[in-house]
């Protein structure tokens, strides 16, 4: 190719570049004018306004977006405090940093944190215990929230963390489907299908209506999804599968091979999918490919998005041997160990939690259980439709067992997550499952706690 | 108009005259341009190797600071008798099997076709390379849709043609292949750059003399571009044996090392142990037996291919 020495017209490659040069300058000139103190005090860490509020959190979708709005309703209410609120992606990535913020001295002032991965945090030191009597002068008190919330949340009868809501495990229906199905009762709710033989009718019934499935849970390339709902089961049994703080492994083989072998049976009938991701399974009930979908109650706003007809409710009490039980968690908020233990600081973090738990009815539109009582116990809350069906299900909630490798979205999830899955998609014999999730978990069990 | 990819000579010409005697006063210069390299390289890359060797003698948590109890062997007795250890090992390996000969040789043929085209050339040169510049975040997006059960491209495609496809992510047997399918779309292009600007090294002349000679194409290919592109092929193998050891992107994004811990690799584990367990000891231990495991093969790969060089 022939380069002119000389252009004589357009624009030279050094012009242009002399160009955008200038161009770069005066903008950044006119960011540094516009925000200098902004970018002084980011310099030289200093605060220059009344107080500040760091807040972390693991919600994204739905989620997010409600906690945005509500956000921004505390910071129209205090204009003076300086909040930055950080999302990170939940699971492990998320209780990493957050250790790792805490221990090197730079913690956020407020993070949430599941309920079932608060107590490793206290173990580890890593959070500032609450005082009952604090917590009631910032109207926090523990009568203001749903009891087994709270207590699920006490260790050794102390303080660490103010519960948000509770998410459960749920059954979304198909509204049409259902009516087609013949399996709504006069007023439009779904019959109880409260026994294993009541629920694979339904099932079957769907199926014919849809011509495809009649439900679908998703367990390719998912763990935590699978566990929920093995835990669920397995829990109205009165099963457990670790105790003694993870250190013993008390997983029952009948039990569990009777759950396995149900959540088999609906795969190999054909009734479920025998193969479904999570967005998958999100799809096919979206697009009426199965009649019932199982999975947490945050999907609430992904299928009014999708404008699909239906409704939730709890997931069935099939098995009868125990009270109703259903896998969830809750989240909550708690306050890491802060170099700045000013009582000022401390209380602008807990007006800003009550902020949030004043907003209840906000968070609880995307699906989830408050554990506020004033709204919960509210006429607003019981008109809220579906959300009010499932509120039940708080107050039997079966969290994941307490052990250093356990809590959402941990190891133990996902040791468990991976063998019912395996069951379910036919590779793994429901005995077999359990014997690998016994020597796996042992061998977690015997290694010392490294918290 | 033609691109031409420019490769430096593999040997520059010796400088004619340039007096031994001055290569000492070349020493300070070197250094003052080395340092700055050597002080990341220090800074980033050998002093936390150290400190990850020392961490694997100590039971070393995340969450606690300081190094922990002292351990001795410990974690590496207690990795050797580890069966996830030496399953998620071996499920590196098998996905560097499964990768690495098409990666080597569809790279090889792309290229040579990519060479010979006339007409669009830049093209299949562009078509070839553009999946490499994507991250491994978007090549996990595109492919988990594309494998999707049920709903998935591939087992609609399929479906139509009469074939039931199995559960292409789901199953254990076949996760791993789908992952590496997925691979070898994704890195291909990377060998099949360094392909063709091997090709172009070879000298046109050697191809008209032995047309002139009578060869065929196929012996053309045999018997001068194979062979001229020995060294090219050595890079390829060794980059690629060491590329597909690393792999762990795309099993955490696609399978997260499911379903059942069948993709599980064992930098994977690494991370399970040492973020999710918090046993940054026992991870650091685990990391050091895999370096120890990648040193070794590429030892035994170099000398394999020194040896094949010589005879050449």
């Amino acid at each position: 190719m022939q380069v002119p020495d000389t252009p004589h017209t357009g624009l030279s490659r050094r012009g242009l570049l002399r160009g955008l040069a200038a161009a770069a300058g005066a903008g950044a000139a006119a960011a540094l004018s516009g925000c200098s103190t902004e970018v002084l005090s980011g310099l030289t860490a200093s605060r220059e306004t009344a107080g500040s509020v760091e807040f972390w959190n693991l919600f994204g979708g739905g989620d997010g977006v409600r906690m945005q709005q509500m956000l921004e309703t505390y910071q129209r209410a205090n204009p003076q405090v300086e909040l930055s609120a950080v999302t990170l992606a939940w699971g492990n990535p998320y209780y990493t940093k957050l250790s790792l913020a805490t221990i090197g001295d730079k913690p956020p002032d407020v993070a949430v944190s599941h309920l079932t991965r608060m107590k490793n945090l206290v173990e580890a030191d890593l959070l500032q215990e609450l005082d009952p009597a604090l917590l009631a002068r910032h109207g926090l008190g523990a009568d203001r929230f749903t009891p087994r919330t709270w207590e699920a949340g006490l260790v050794d009868g102390r303080v660490f963390s103010i519960p948000l809501d509770t998410h459960p495990f749920v059954m979304f229906y198909n509204t049409d489907v259902c009516e087609k199905a013949g399996l709504l009762d006069d007023s439009g709710a779904l019959a109880p299908l409260d026994s294993p033989e009541a629920f694979i009718d339904a099932m079957r019934r769907a199926k014919e209506v849809t011509g495809a499935y009649g439900g679908v849970v998703a367990f390719i390339s998912e763990t935590a999804t699978p566990w929920r709902i093995f835990q669920s089961f397995y829990s109205q049994l009165g099963g457990q599968v670790i105790a003694d703080q993870g250190r013993e492994v008390v997983i029952d083989d009948a039990k569990a091979t009777e759950v396995l072998t149900f959540l088999r049976g609906l795969t190999a009938d054909g009734l479920f999918p025998a193969a479904a991701d999570y967005q998958g399974s999100i799809a096919m009930f979206a697009e009426g490919q199965a009649g019932f979908y199982f999975q947490g109650e945050w999907e609430i706003s992904t299928f009014q998005t999708a404008k699909t007809p239906f409704s939730m409710t709890l997931l069935p009490h099939l098995f009868r041997e125990g009270p109703y039980a259903v896998q969830a968690d809750s989240h909550t908020f708690v306050l890491p160990r802060h170099p700045d233990d000013s009582p000022e600081r401390v209380d602008r973090a807990l007006g800003f939690v009550a902020s949030m738990l004043d907003q209840s009815r906000t968070w609880a539109e995307g699906g989830h259980v408050p554990s506020w009582q004033p709204f919960l116990e509210s006429a607003g809350y019981r008109e809220m439709k579906p959300q009010s069906n499932y509120a039940s299900a708080a107050e039997a909630a079966a969290y994941d067992a307490e052990g250093w490798y356990s809590g959402s979205g941990s190891n133990f999830e996902i040791v468990m997550g991976s063998a019912v899955g395996g069951v379910m998609n036919g590779q793994v014999a429901p005995a077999a499952a359990v014997r690998q999730v016994r020597s796996t978990l042992s061998g977690l069990a015997r290694t010392p706690s490294p918290i | 108009m033609s691109i031409e990819t420019v490769t430096p000579r593999a040997r520059p010409a010796e400088v004619p005259g340039s007096p031994a005697p001055a290569r000492p006063s070349h020493g300070r210069p070197a250094i003052g341009f080395l340092l700055p390299f050597a002080v990341l390289y220090l800074a980033f890359i050998i002093g936390p190797a150290v400190y990850g060797l020392v961490m694997s003698f100590f039971d070393a948590s995340l969450v606690r600071s300081g190094l922990g109890s002292f351990a001795g062997f410990g974690n590496y007795a207690e990795a050797l008798q580890d069966p996830d250890f030496w399953s998620s090992l071996w499920h590196t390996v098998w996905f560097t099997i499964l990768t690495t000969p098409p990666l080597i040789v569809l790279a090889f043929v792309l290229a040579l076709l990519a060479d010979r085209v006339n007409r669009g050339r830049w093209f299949f040169r562009l078509a070839f390379f553009a999946p490499f510049i994507l991250p491994s975040a978007v090549v996990a997006l595109i492919w988990i849709f594309m494998y999707t059960p049920e709903l998935g491209l591939i087992e609609a495609a399929l479906a139509k043609i009469g074939i039931t496809s199995p559960a292409w992510l789901g199953d254990p047997n076949w996760a791993m292949p789908s992952l590496a399918l997925t691979t070898v779309w994704w890195t291909l292009g990377f060998n099949f750059i360094l392909y063709l600007a091997g090709l172009q090294e070879i000298p046109r002349e050697l191809y008209e003399a032995s047309a002139i000679d009578g060869a065929s194409p196929w012996q053309q290919i045999r018997r001068i571009t194979i062979p001229m592109l020995g060294r090219t092929t050595t890079l390829v193998a060794v980059l690629q044996v060491i590329a597909s050891l690393k792999v762990f992107d795309q099993m955490y994004l696609m399978t997260s090392g499911g379903p059942n811990f069948a993709t599980r690799s064992i930098l994977q584990y690494v991370y399970d142990q040492g973020f999710t367990n918090f046993r940054l000891g026992y991870a650091a231990a685990i990391s050091m037996l895999f370096f120890l495991v990648v040193l070794a093969v590429s030892a035994v790969w170099f000398s394999l291919v020194r040896r094949q060089e010589k005879e050449v």
